[in-house]
């Protein structure tokens, strides 16, 4: 598991707010140009924000765009009583410039030569790493197979709605199965409930396919239950990484 | 670089003091780990403290509980920017259980291994004279699976991914080897007060 290619956070350095893009009612894209080196999908950035007094915010972001993009994509969910992620959704404009870190994490990545299959279980705004994921797998190893299984609350709520329907369209090997724990079902194949041992078996089923690398993210309580399901349905506990997200 | 527009919410100077650089208070418990927890089996869990690939010293379950147990009420601080202050935690001090098997530290640096196969490298000086413990409790209770149950180490005083869960043991180790992430771009010593989150962090 030793991975010699780990890379080394850079200091911190200017990025410049490139666009803004509000993506669902709570979320929005923040497109970043920085000299920050090449990153792997999966991994994410430190942001840090500095108060007229001196005082500085950090908090951490994964990266939604794929290694090779021009600019960095953000997806930053607005947090009720947030520090930082309030600033990107009312203060900040194209133009403005932040400072950020990265890129950082050597063990929730995933590179096209890893192949597949590829099994992706998103819940809310987990979906960002697993995004870069897949936009790397369209780009680098389109024939690998994936399953994003993502869980969201209403259909409003599904970041990337419309581009993953349309990869899901262009790609036969790559499945999407979305399920709204708030709001019934938009399509005949999804959900409406809650993913469970008994949910994520009858997708598996319907998949057909044995992943060889399980990538699970969002927050502590679904990346327990989704991760112990998993290994309970015999996916080698070795196969599946997690990354959960908390905090303000 | 003043960030236009932005203020943030600074702490009063009491949590300030508190709070290494880069850090902000929360009062939940976040979780992280590097894949699935696992579920220990106490009919089947040891301890044991190892010199290399040689055994110095290893302990059951019962045999672990009945050694001196200590309360420590601490700080402790995530890379990932938590910082959770008076948490409270019971088990064995690093001293402690040296001071039973009666182990002199053949080295300067080990390895705490876990049952998931995560390991981390922490300096043997980082672990005695009560800085370090084997905790089995947290709040009164059991430590919960998710939090490293049935027992983690404690290391307050560096990034809370020094303080393994789910272990197994320490290796004393003839070098300071990077354990897990180490490998993967974090700091190989882990200061919070230094602020040295990644690899090449002074």
């Amino acid at each position: 598991m030793i991975d010699p290619a780990a890379p080394t956070a850079s200091r911190w350095q200017q990025a410049i707010i490139e666009r803004l893009l509000p993506q669902t009612p709570r979320i929005v894209s923040v497109f970043l140009r920085s000299a920050l080196g090449p990153h792997d999908a999966g991994q994410h950035v430190d942001v840090r924000l500095t108060a007229p007094d001196g005082y500085q915010a950090q908090r951490s972001y994964s990266i939604a765009s794929p290694p090779g993009s021009e600019t960095i994509e953000l997806a930053i969910e607005r947090l009720d009583n947030g520090e930082v992620s309030p600033y990107f959704h009312e203060v900040a404009r194209a133009g403005d410039a932040i400072e950020i870190r990265g890129p950082i994490g050597g063990h929730f990545v995933w590179r096209a030569e890893d192949g597949g299959p590829l099994l992706l279980v998103a819940g809310g705004s987990g979906v960002v790493p697993l995004m870069s994921m897949l936009r790397h797998r369209a780009a680098a190893a389109p024939l690998t197979p994936a399953l994003l299984v993502y869980s969201a609350r209403t259909a409003a709520d599904v970041l990337y709605r419309d581009e993953l329907m349309s990869a899901r369209a262009l790609s036969p090997s790559f499945d999407l199965v979305l399920t709204t724990t708030r709001e019934a079902r938009q399509r005949p194949h999804d959900y409406e409930r809650r993913l469970d041992r008994g949910l994520l078996r009858e997708i598996l089923d319907r998949w057909r396919e044995a992943p060889r690398h399980v990538y699970v993210c969002g927050g502590t309580a679904f990346v327990e239950a989704v991760a112990s399901s998993l290994v309970e349905e015999a996916i080698p506990a070795a196969s599946i990484r997690v990354e959960r997200y908390g905090g303000a | 670089m003043v960030t236009r527009g932005f203020f943030g919410r600074p702490p009063g100077k009491d949590i300030a003091d508190r709070l290494p650089p880069g850090q902000y208070k929360t009062d939940d418990f976040p979780v992280l780990s590097m894949g699935p927890t696992p579920q220990v089996d106490l009919a089947a869990w040891r301890f044991t403290v190892n010199d290399g690939p040689r055994p110095l010293a290893s302990w059951s379950w019962s045999e672990f509980e009945a050694l001196p147990r200590t309360r420590w009420r601490r700080d402790i601080h995530c890379v990932t920017k938590w910082s959770k202050f008076d948490t409270e935690w019971e088990g064995v001090t690093v001293d402690d259980l040296f001071a039973a098997a009666g182990i002199a530290p053949p080295t300067r640096y080990l390895l705490a291994q876990s049952y998931d196969g995560y390991d981390t490298n922490v300096p043997v000086a980082d672990l005695v004279d009560g800085r370090g413990m084997i905790a089995t409790r947290y709040a009164d209770h059991p430590i919960p699976a998710e939090h490293g149950g049935p027992a983690r180490l404690l290391v307050p005083h560096l990034y809370f991914w020094k303080s393994a869960k789910w272990i197994r043991g320490l290796r004393f180790t003839a070098r300071d080897e990077a354990g897990f992430w180490e490998l993967r771009g974090y700091h190989l010593y882990g200061d919070p007060w230094r602020e040295q989150r990644y690899t090449n962090d002074p």
